[in-house]
């Protein structure tokens, strides 16, 4: 299928921080996605609402609040607890690499950090679509 | 839990997966409209329309609220521009309507473009049939933000909601054709700011110009941010949604629009079925290259495009 990959790019939990995401969004939109920004300061819930509405096919987080152990397994699980099995879920922000293999184990397929060239993102994307 | 249970539930995400297969064509989706299509029409839709920044979305959120006091389900669908050089977009409507999103009756579904020119993505109309098959009783479409001639929007609504703000230019702009000539209901929007008076005055003076009007669009004063006058905007709403049923209107609106949906439709298949069977990439490729090179015009090549089609049947 040709149809454009969608993408919803949220931003859980309370920082006000969005330069990232916005950098991604813009990205993304530049390798032909259809980029759902959501704003700031997200709810799981309304994160995994607006994911299902839009029928994504990868949801990605941004977070630089340090929560992200908390709340990127919030996202996973809920969407699990809906029964979406098809979407692909990444998150990025300032996350310590000893974070990263307890996300990557709750069901977050990749963390990208600062520095990531936007181009891997967009490959990672390309590379495991769920669809 | 088969479809037609889930299309009885209302499932959220049966809605979205049919909206995103109807996008790409699917026939799967087609035939539950076709077997549903009975049943539709009981939506009453709502288009809003206006320039860029002129607060739709802040403004279809609030107008949401209030209908949902009075128990509706609301479907809202909102169009933002593609990309026409890598056919990507950000689709940032959400952010105005983020707490809508998790109330149980309403259904928000962000959509791209894709190429369409008119305000208003190829796949809208669908989509509003789907919301109507899954039981809102309201659907909102916020078109992109227009310039001065993107009037598709006439095409699918029951009702068009014009939003201004006030001093983005003369009064000239005010009696130009297009845009200004579809509203059925005009808002503008920031009226805390200075000149809102002005500019509704300036669009009451062109609509004391029509002759012979049956009914007259009003014009309300409304602050979205502020939360001020939204319910009498959505009266306003009402009362034309009331004149067009009470006088036949609506009836007539929608096959009217219906006629334009099916030219539109077949017009999508024709072209398709041309640029599969008769016209390849190349051949448009040298006729452009000679039309500019002057060994051909363009009259001439498109003759050679129309018997081609002619002699490939």
């Amino acid at each position: 299928m040709d149809r454009p990959i969608r993408v919803l790019v949220a931003k859980p939990g309370l920082d006000g921080h969005d330069r990232g995401a916005k950098v991604i969004a813009r990205s993304l939109r530049d390798a032909g996605m259809e980029v759902i920004y959501t704003g700031l300061r997200q709810t799981p819930e309304q994160i995994v609402a607006a994911a299902i509405q839009e029928d994504v096919d990868v949801v990605a987080l941004s977070i630089l609040s340090g929560a992200h152990n908390h709340l990127f397994p919030k996202v996973v699980n809920l969407l699990r607890e809906e029964g979406v099995d098809d979407m692909l879920i990444i998150g990025g922000g300032v996350i310590p690499e000893d974070d990263i293999p307890f996300l990557i184990e709750s069901g977050v397929e990749s963390v990208f950090t600062p520095g990531t060239p936007t181009k891997d993102v967009v490959e990672f994307i390309k590379e495991n679509l769920k669809r | 839990m088969n479809i037609e249970e889930k299309i009885k539930k209302g499932h959220k995400r049966t809605c979205a997966r049919l909206i995103t297969m109807l996008e790409s064509n699917d026939n799967e989706a087609i035939e539950i409209i076709k077997s549903h299509y009975k049943s539709t029409g009981g939506a009453y839709v709502i288009g809003v329309t206006g320039p860029p920044g002129a607060g739709k979305s802040t403004l279809t959120d609030k107008l949401a609220k209030e209908l949902l006091k009075q128990n509706k389900k609301i479907g809202i669908i909102a169009i933002d521009p593609t990309s026409p050089f890598s056919g990507g977009a950000i689709l940032g409507d959400r952010i105005r309507m983020n707490d809508l999103s998790l109330n149980k009756n309403v259904f928000i579904r962000s959509m791209g473009t894709r190429g369409s020119l008119g305000g208003m993505s190829n796949a809208t109309w669908g989509a509003t049939k789907i919301l109507d098959i899954f039981g809102y009783d309201y659907i909102f479409i916020e078109t992109v933000g227009v310039g001065q001639s993107e009037v598709d929007i006439v095409k699918t609504a029951d009702t068009v909601l014009m939003v201004m703000v006030p001093n983005l230019g003369d009064d000239i702009q005010a009696i130009k054709a297009g845009i200004m000539e579809i509203a059925d209901v005009f808002a503008i929007n920031k009226s805390d700011l200075d000149g809102a008076d002005k500019t509704k005055v300036e669009v009451e003076m062109n609509l004391d110009l029509n002759e012979d009007m049956d009914y007259r669009p009003p014009v309300v004063k409304v602050s979205a941010s502020k939360n001020e006058d939204i319910d009498v905007l959505l009266e306003n709403i009402l009362a034309h949604r009331k004149y067009l049923e009470d006088t036949k209107q609506l009836k007539e609106n929608r096959i009217r629009n219906n006629k334009l949906e099916l030219l539109k439709m077949v017009e999508e298949d024709l072209m398709s079925l041309i640029l599969d069977r008769a016209v390849k990439d190349d051949l448009l490729d040298k006729l452009a290259k000679d039309i500019t090179l002057k060994e051909t015009d363009p009259y001439t090549a498109k003759e050679t495009i129309i018997r081609l089609i002619r002699n490939n049947p």
